[in-house]
């Protein structure tokens, strides 16, 4: 067993114990903890398999931005968890038996899998030599090439995702006093200001 | 020799883990939430291990756009849990029938 293979199993006990404990910590602030160590546990995983790029594309979107996403919402809204947890032994029996009899189909699954004898005939873009062209560099001569339009979309679908959530969140207060840009623009100075001469001992009305 | 049987059936106890979690916390939506990354990243563990044993890059690019949907999707789902808790005061999953589909 090479240093390869303790690596692999290292990673891999440590992102199933980390998914498990995910869904099973008490506080839900623990739980993203536990999902931040699952997601760089699968990124050692990926830079064992030669995919460094997407490594650390995992780590910076996932660690670094949907993971404090969570943690900020679980933080900022004034949840009642221990509420939310009493039902937790009501589900625990139906949910493992979904679970073990979906790993039991997956597993019979496994079993009768075999790989295709033309699979490697019907590759779309086969690595190139890691002595010719890096990771990072032979995937974004695939991405901007071959999937550029797919890459285009996705670009699309964050835009979308991000307006979306600004739609979805923004709210105006009523008692909120605000700056209308439009009207301070539009204001006219000679109208904003009058002088009056007061007589003494007379006031203005 | 760790071969591509051993991460596939990673990624399988991934993503029963996801879908254990899914039942288990049918009240709190937040870990739902997560329970569904983590089953994407079983997906994702899939597409880059066939990617490696087959030698082919599509698997990556595809994990690139799993990704990209994963994001989206979290950023709209927490989106849709804070303008939720706000009306309603609560993330239980069981009190959201507003449009009594």
């Amino acid at each position: 067993m090479g240093v390869a293979d303790i690596t692999f199993y290292a990673f891999a006990a440590t992102l199933l114990t980390a998914g498990f404990l995910v869904t099973v910590s008490r506080n839900p602030v623990h739980s993203v903890l536990w999902l931040i160590l699952t997601f760089l546990s699968a990124a050692g995983m990926f830079v064992l398999l030669g995919a460094e790029f997407i490594a650390m594309l995992l780590i910076i979107v996932y660690v670094g931005a949907v993971a404090v996403l969570f943690l900020f919402v679980v933080m900022m809204l004034d949840i009642d968890f221990a509420a939310l947890r009493g039902e937790m032994a009501r589900y625990f029996p139906i949910a493992s038996i979904i679970g073990i009899v979906l790993l039991m189909q997956m597993a019979l699954l496994f079993g009768s899998w075999q790989e295709a004898e033309v699979a490697r005939d019907l590759r779309q873009a086969p690595t190139p030599d890691l002595n010719e062209v890096h990771n990072t560099k032979a995937l974004g001569m695939i991405i901007y090439d071959q999937y550029f339009l797919l890459f285009q979309v996705a670009g699309l679908i964050l835009l979308v995702a991000m307006i979306g959530a600004i739609v979805l969140t923004l709210r105006h207060r009523k008692d909120v006093k605000r700056q209308n840009v439009v009207a301070q623009m539009h204001r006219d100075p000679a109208k904003a200001m009058e002088l009056k001469d007061v007589k003494p001992g007379q006031g203005l009305g | 020799m760790v071969g591509l049987e051993h991460y596939l059936t990673v990624a399988a106890a991934l993503f029963v883990i996801g879908i254990f979690g899914i039942f288990l916390n049918r009240k709190n939506i937040i870990i739902i939430l997560m329970s569904i990354e983590l089953m994407l990243l079983s997906v994702n563990i899939n597409l880059i291990a066939f990617s490696h044993f087959l030698n082919d890059l599509v698997g990556q690019v595809f994990t690139m756009f799993v990704l990209t949907v994963a994001a989206a999707e979290a950023a709209i789902g927490l989106a849709i849990l804070v303008c939720f808790f706000r009306n309603r005061g609560t993330i239980d999953v069981e009190d959201v029938n507003v449009m009594k589909g």
